[in-house]
């Protein structure tokens, strides 16, 4: 009795509540508190943003001032879509975030898995989380030189190390080679994040309802079985943010391989990703006008990619739903 | 049972050895700190040396890294002070008020979100230099007034955690909306700032690509900054020394992070959920 007593109350109280709600409507309060949100928003966010716009229509050089520049239209697009030197940094991104993700999901997914299973009942989750995400929160400077160093040829750690145990004959010189320079890098991107992949994979699938393994189990699945028709279907969002949110960062993979080498993507181009290509076109070359056109390529291709994520998810979301009515 | 025993074991076994490979790095930066130059060129050894003070007096005359990290700290602590407070306070006036601009406001967040920091690197140096704050601290910290990711999170904690009586209550007692703000709706928003506080800090304190633009003078260098000096500087060629610096603007980080990992932890975890 008391009980609905008290819902009428708080049920009379909300739609009071709401019915001062709409009387504040005139009030100038929420103007005022959002002033600096959107001053401070529209001039060092959105005005720097379209700023980049104009001069990527100009020959801007980031020196002596825009006044000098000419209006160019889209010439610097024109020059974008022709050169070779972009696509090089497009494909070495693209391939050193490639192996980086594929190394990272496939260790953070096999230990989400040996975490959850039932089974085995796993402990130390806590300590062994903490000691897997902890590269990720070093400053990757400090990452990139120091394995800049451990990796040198002559007086690095690793080769001196391989040499004492008699695994190699002579040093190998790991950041003269670009398939090697390049492995390194996605390596190393993924020594940082598989913890961070691993988090976030072990709270999907903890989220996953405990009774659709054990229903499985009864009717005698597999292991394989509950992987590929329980746990992956049902981590689907899950495995959608963290592909998007790594492809993103991905893209702009900027200051390991800036620090790994000499900063102009040596060896032989092979660390010259395209946000390091924008740094030395804009700061190194004082080519403004179009280090902003190569940062609005960066922009598309970063959209084109979230699209087709989206979009393949999607639809394999809508196929699953789809099979599971009939 | 057996077999799940010693299944069990081999797991353990791959994981304490994933925890290592994890950890090489790191200790052969510590161990090569405390190592004389010509005993890091003769080899490598996983036992100390005894050449720690050396290496600091070497690194020290050529470089005061703990200007750097004080650097570091006033940016950091600044952003993160500006990003919690500012983005408090827009998240509130968006969940407690009706306003025209609102949805537009809403709308602009989730398209901001996606776009790169970089599309607005050239704009923003340009317009540092044109207010002549290039070179100061103010171009890196102003910014964090404006955190589209940061309020939406807080609106989405406060529409769930904040009942509107409150307020109410406060109204009818005569508070003013400011004074609400501070004593009710910031007392209630805590947890997720301090969510959002440690990622924010993290983030500045990693900054790169910002600070090396707009930052020239040697005396403002921020660690990450610093730490690229190091490179290819005198000191370089001091192994000891060079990989003592790395471990002075590491290991500090990772004191921190074992008191903080619970709650950062966390906070991946609410962000993958919410996001």
């Amino acid at each position: 009795m008391n009980k609905t007593d008290d819902q009428t109350v708080a049920a009379d109280s909300t739609a009071a509540v709401s019915k001062r709600k709409t009387k504040k409507k005139n009030h100038n309060h929420p103007y005022f508190y959002i002033a600096p949100f959107v001053i401070v928003f529209l001039s060092f966010n959105i005005y720097p943003i379209l700023l980049t716009f104009y001069y990527s229509l100009t020959n801007y050089t980031g020196l002596g001032g825009i006044e000098n520049a000419d209006f160019v239209g889209f010439e610097n697009y024109a020059r974008l879509i022709g050169d070779s030197f972009f696509y090089e940094a497009f494909f070495n991104t693209i391939k050193i975030w490639g192996v980086n993700f594929a190394i990272q999901i496939t260790i953070a997914m096999g230990l989400a898995l040996l975490f959850s299973d039932m089974r085995l009942k796993l402990k130390g989750l806590n300590t062994f989380r903490a000691l897997f995400f902890l590269p990720n929160i070093i400053t990757i400077a400090s990452v990139a030189l120091l394995f800049s160093i451990l990796l040198d040829w002559n007086y690095g750690s690793l080769n001196q190390m391989l040499l004492t145990l008699n695994l190699i004959d002579r040093p190998i010189n790991w950041l003269n080679d670009p398939v090697l320079a390049q492995g390194w890098v996605a390596l190393i991107g993924a020594w940082m994040w598989f913890g961070n992949t691993f988090i976030i994979l072990m709270a999907g699938i903890s989220g996953i309802p405990k009774d659709f393994y054990e229903a499985a189990y009864i009717d005698g699945a597999n292991w394989w079985d509950t992987f590929t028709k329980i746990t992956l279907p049902q981590l689907k969002p899950i495995l959608l943010y963290v592909f998007i949110t790594s492809i993103i960062g991905g893209l702009q993979i900027f200051d390991l391989p800036l620090l790994m080498t000499d900063g102009r993507g040596a060896p032989r181009g092979a660390l010259n990703t395209m946000v390091i290509y924008l740094y030395n076109q804009g700061f190194s070359y004082a080519n403004f006008g179009y280090s902003a056109a190569i940062a609005y390529g960066l922009f598309i291709i970063t959209i084109v990619f979230s699209a087709i994520t989206f979009k393949t998810m999607y639809r394999s979301q809508v196929k699953v739903k789809k099979g599971g009515r009939k | 049972m057996g077999k799940i025993k010693t299944a069990r074991g081999v797991i353990y076994f791959f994981l304490v050895l994933l925890v290592i490979i994890c950890f090489i790095p790191f200790y052969m930066m510590i161990i090569n700190a405390t190592r004389s130059n010509s005993e890091i060129l003769r080899g490598f050894t996983l036992i100390p040396g005894n050449a720690l003070m050396d290496n600091y007096d070497i690194l020290n005359s050529y470089i005061n890294i703990w200007i750097g990290f004080r650097n570091s700290l006033i940016i950091a602590v600044s952003v993160t002070v500006l990003n919690s407070y500012f983005s408090a306070l827009t998240a509130f006036a968006l969940v407690v008020y009706e306003f025209k601009a609102k949805n537009v406001i809403f709308i602009t967040f989730i398209v901001m979100m996606m776009v790169p920091g970089q599309l607005g690197l050239i704009g923003l140096y340009d317009l540092a230099s044109t207010f002549g704050i290039l070179d100061t601290y103010w171009p890196l910290i102003i910014p964090a007034i404006a955190a589209p990711f940061t309020v939406f999170f807080f609106r989405q904690f406060l529409i769930t955690t904040m009942p509107m009586s409150i307020l109410e209550s406060g109204r009818i007692d005569g508070a003013s909306e400011t004074y609400m703000f501070h004593r009710l709706v910031l007392p209630i928003l805590m947890p997720a700032i301090a969510t959002m506080g440690i990622f924010t800090f993290i983030g500045s304190w990693n900054n790169f690509l910002f600070p090396l633009v707009i930052i020239r003078s040697p005396r403002l260098y921020t660690l990450p900054i610093m730490i690229r000096q190091l490179q290819g500087s005198p000191v370089a060629s001091n192994l000891g020394a060079i990989y003592l610096g790395i471990a002075i603007s590491v290991v500090p980080i990772m004191i921190a992070f074992l008191f903080l990992s619970k709650y950062i932890i966390s906070s991946i975890t609410a962000g993958a959920v919410k996001g």
